[in-house]
């Protein structure tokens, strides 16, 4: 584990024990590929990029312990030469992303809805809080509940309750065997198809929907592949057209995900809907990318942020405008107000100052 | 607390207090009607409430908590209490809110693959209910039969098949419940994610420190069509140990993958007669779920992996009454340890994986250092140990030595990289161990947590989180005996 003495770290917690006696806010950046994401970054940026490289990997135990800063191409990389991966295939929106950055945003890619998420695979994680403290949480073993845990909280915190300085992560071996399956289906059909196979036991990894296409990725033992092949028709996709498709949905450089100047220009917004798999088809103006079998919806949409909002607060579930010009009506949904109560009573416990990602989550925190 | 000049004024003020929100009935404080809680499964440690509450709706719920609020008395929830860290002892002060009534499945969804039930709802009964629909409820400990959902939440419970499926964490969508105050309030969501900060982990496993659960929402998976479960046997720990990690290496990931010692597999084949390898210093039992085909084609790999490993015995169910009776001796591992000694005391630390062999030596020698035997099973998938230290609890002196060999193998397991409870909680039993894991700047961390949900701990207090008091007191007594465990840890 990572230790005070780090030179690298040494530097950090300078920084952060200047900014908290000046209460003066900090930004914290890794490869800066999700800046773009929730609100709007402040604060003097602090490089933690720094403080990089896989401390441990052991491939046996399932588990892989790696500095924040440590490229996530390379993590993947390293995984990949012992048939291995972070099967929740967190999103690259561009190249330089690093492992911290992945755990701060809790962002998961195609796989989620089968396998989990960023935070389902956080087994442990050390943290700077705004004390300048070093806190370790959790650990390199998949038992653990000694104690809160802390180290899950942080997935998805966006950076406002502390540095992620290492974290542990589970993971899986590749699947043996994949195939991908595609039908032409209208939004109904296919909702309505998904829910169906969920209830059965199928080898699904991931599912996308978008334009009248259904595209359905298996993967697991090659048994249960060519079995699912043949009991679920649809067209089998050539494996490379297949990996270039899941991995345009997983990094969003597929086109639908693509918003051009002149679409910001006049309004419109790319917005992530999650909603229960089970949610009817959702009215908005514009068209919809769907994954996690019903669970993700994305939209390009002109529609108000409170109609959007109100729309899938209506399905039970809620809205992030990921990509707009305007994010005054607030990248993320509210909360309400007991756990905004809980939200700044966290906020006073791990970052009393306030100098760490100050409102990049919401307003006040 | 505020100051108690009597504890009988006290708890007719209490009484009173709850009798403007509650059926006289759901009250309980004589002696008599109050002994059945004055512990959990963890029956060493006990304490009388001053009162018992057995509301059945939400709304008194609500203003249960909120007139302990008011009078700032500590509320400790409870399920079933199966809990096998005192996580629901008592406080002789404080009113213990049992959640016994709360036992309807709300709503069984197939589409959604969802089941919203009560906190009371027994664990075994969401699977039973779901299977209806070809759906069940993945994890799975032990006391299944009777422990409740929210018991679970409470305590991030996990079981046999966790490696694969996961804990009850990662197959809960939804917890809705009440702050200390009273104030309602729903983490998680229907969806796969919420908005903000994700509270779901820290809720998840708090032991009810942070607020009470009354509804749960729930995962369901559909039923694997098949289960196989091989029977392997090995020469020596190590090779056992090795077979797990060259399972894992070659990229299976089994249902199941337990291990029991010779001395615990000698103790189950008397309680169960399942014909269980005598002769094996280690049985491993390694079990593929899935589709028939999946199920072939894994069980055929495992084979080969446990035999290079130097399996010697292999044996593969050939059917659900032959599998069921390979699981029966691991499923009876504690009434088989009742059944040969008169007491046991069960303890729950993980390691990795690797460190096993490692471990079993060191315990083998504690036993000797203990004068006291011990019997091991292993959740060897996720590195979970319970090894059942057995005492004689007539025997004042062999309960002094059987709590002192159970710290020490905490202890090893966090000096070996684990940790000192993988699914059975902190609760009272494992304060003291806390005080090693942690540093004092780590637990100072948990109780700001704590005040962000309870700035008063009234929640279940004095669980999980050991006083700075307390630490200091177990470091000078370790010092005390010459066996300061880890001399590079800040002790103070």
């Amino acid at each position: 584990m990572i230790k005070r003495q780090d030179p690298v770290l040494a530097s950090i917690i300078e920084r952060v024990q200047a900014a908290s006696s000046r209460q003066a806010p900090l930004e914290i950046r890794g490869g800066g590929t999700k800046r773009f994401y929730g609100e709007s970054p402040s604060g003097e940026p602090l490089d933690v990029s720094g403080l990089a490289g896989i401390s441990s990997y052991e491939p046996t135990e399932l588990v892989v312990t790696a500095r924040a800063g440590t490229p996530l191409a390379d993590l993947e990389a390293a995984l990949e030469t012992q048939g291995q991966c972070l099967p929740f295939e967190p999103p690259r929106f561009a190249a330089g992303g690093t492992v911290g950055g992945m755990v701060a945003a809790g962002l998961s890619g195609p796989a989620r809805a089968n396998v989990g998420s960023v935070r389902d695979h956080v087994l442990g994680l050390t943290l700077l809080n705004g004390h300048a403290e070093i806190l370790t949480f959790g650990g390199q073993v998949t038992k653990n509940v000694a104690g809160y845990d802390v180290s899950r909280l942080i997935a998805g915190s966006w950076g406002v309750l502390g540095i992620v300085c290492e974290v542990s992560l589970k993971v899986m071996p590749v699947a043996a065997a994949g195939a991908t399956l595609s039908f032409e289906w209208d939004e109904t059909e296919a909702l309505a198809q998904l829910n169906r196979w969920a209830s059965q036991p199928l080898p699904i990894t991931a599912s996308s929907w978008h334009d009248g296409r259904l595209h359905l990725r298996l993967g697991g033992a090659r048994a249960a592949v060519s079995a699912a092949c043949a009991k679920l028709g649809g067209v089998r996709l050539d494996p490379e057209e297949a990996q270039c498709w899941w991995s345009g949905v997983r990094d969003h450089t597929q086109d639908f995900f693509l918003l051009t100047e002149a679409g910001l220009a006049r309004g419109e917004c790319l917005w992530r809907l999650s909603l229960p798999a089970t949610a009817a088809p959702i009215a908005l103006p514009g068209r919809q990318f769907i994954e996690w079998h019903g669970a993700e919806r994305w939209w390009r949409s002109t529609a108000e942020s409170s109609e959007v909002r109100r729309v899938a607060a209506a399905a039970g579930g809620h809205a992030t405008l990921v990509r707009g010009a305007d994010k005054s009506g607030g990248a993320f949904a509210p909360v309400s107000d007991v756990l905004m109560r809980i939200h700044r009573g966290l906020k006073q416990a791990f970052d009393p100052a306030g100098i760490f990602n100050p409102g990049r989550l919401y307003a006040g925190l | 607390m505020i100051a108690n000049p009597s504890r009988e004024e006290r708890q007719a003020d209490v009484v009173a207090a709850l009798r403007t929100v509650l059926p006289g009935e759901a009250i309980l404080f004589r002696r008599e009607d109050t002994a059945p809680y004055e512990c959990d499964a963890l029956t060493a440690y006990r304490t009388a409430p001053l009162v018992v509450v057995m509301p059945d709706t939400e709304a008194q719920v609500a203003a249960t908590l909120a007139a302990c609020h008011r009078l700032q008395v500590p509320i400790i929830a409870r399920g079933a209490g199966t809990g096998l860290s005192g996580g629901a002892l008592p406080h002789s002060l404080g009113v213990i809110l049992s959640l016994a009534k709360f036992n309807h499945i709300v709503n069984i969804d197939p589409a959604a693959c969802t089941a919203v039930v009560q906190a009371g709802v027994r664990n075994l009964a969401i699977s039973e209910a779901a299977a209806a629909y070809g759906l069940y409820y993945a994890p799975d400990p032990s006391s299944q039969i009777a422990c409740t959902i929210g018991g679970n939440v409470a305590e991030n419970s996990g079981g046999v098949h966790c490696l694969k499926y996961g804990l009850t964490l990662h197959n809960v969508l939804r917890v809705r419940g009440f702050m200390v105050d009273g104030t309602p309030v729903e983490f998680g969501s229907e969806a796969l994610d919420a908005p903000g900060l994700d509270l779901m982990p820290l809720v998840v496993g708090s032991e009810g420190m942070l607020a009470v659960t009354t509804e749960v929402t729930v995962k369901l998976i559909p039923k694997p069509l098949l289960a196989r479960c091989i029977m392997a046997s090995f020469d020596d720990v190590e090779s056992a140990g090795a077979a797990v990690a060259s399972v894992i290496a070659r990229g299976i990931i089994p249902a199941g993958l337990e291990l029991m010692d010779q001395a615990m597999t000698a103790c189950v084949e008397a309680f169960v007669h399942a014909d269980y390898d005598l002769n094996a210093a280690a049985i491993l039992l390694c079990e593929s779920d899935g589709t028939p085909e999946e199920v072939h084609e894994e069980i055929g790999r495992m084979e080969e992996v446990l035999a290079q490993a130097g399996a010697t015995r292999l044996e593969v169910s050939r059917d659900e009454t032959q599998r069921l009776r390979f699981w029966s001796g691991r499923k009876n591992a504690f009434p088989a340890s009742g059944g040969i000694s008169p007491d046991y005391m069960c303890m729950d630390s993980t390691i990795p994986r690797k460190r096993l062999a490692e471990m079993l030596r060191a315990i083998e020698q504690m036993q000797v250092k203990y004068k006291l035997r011990c019997v091991n099973v292993f959740h060897a998938g996720d590195g979970n140990l319970h090894p059942l230290i057995l005492f004689d609890a007539d025997q004042p002196d062999e309960m002094h030595r059987c709590e002192l060999f159970g710290a020490d193998i905490l202890e090893t397991s966090v000096r070996l990289g684990g940790t000192v409870t993988g699914e059975h909680g902190v609760g009272v039993e494992k304060l003291n161990s806390m005080c090693v894991q942690f540093s004092p700047s780590e637990r100072a961390q948990f109780l700001a947590v704590k005040h962000a949900f309870d700035p008063l701990e009234l929640l279940n207090p004095g669980k999980v989180i050991p006083s700075l008091h307390r630490c200091a007191e177990y470091g000078k007594m370790h010092v005390h005996r010459g066996m300061l465990p880890f001399a590079e840890l800040p002790r103070f």
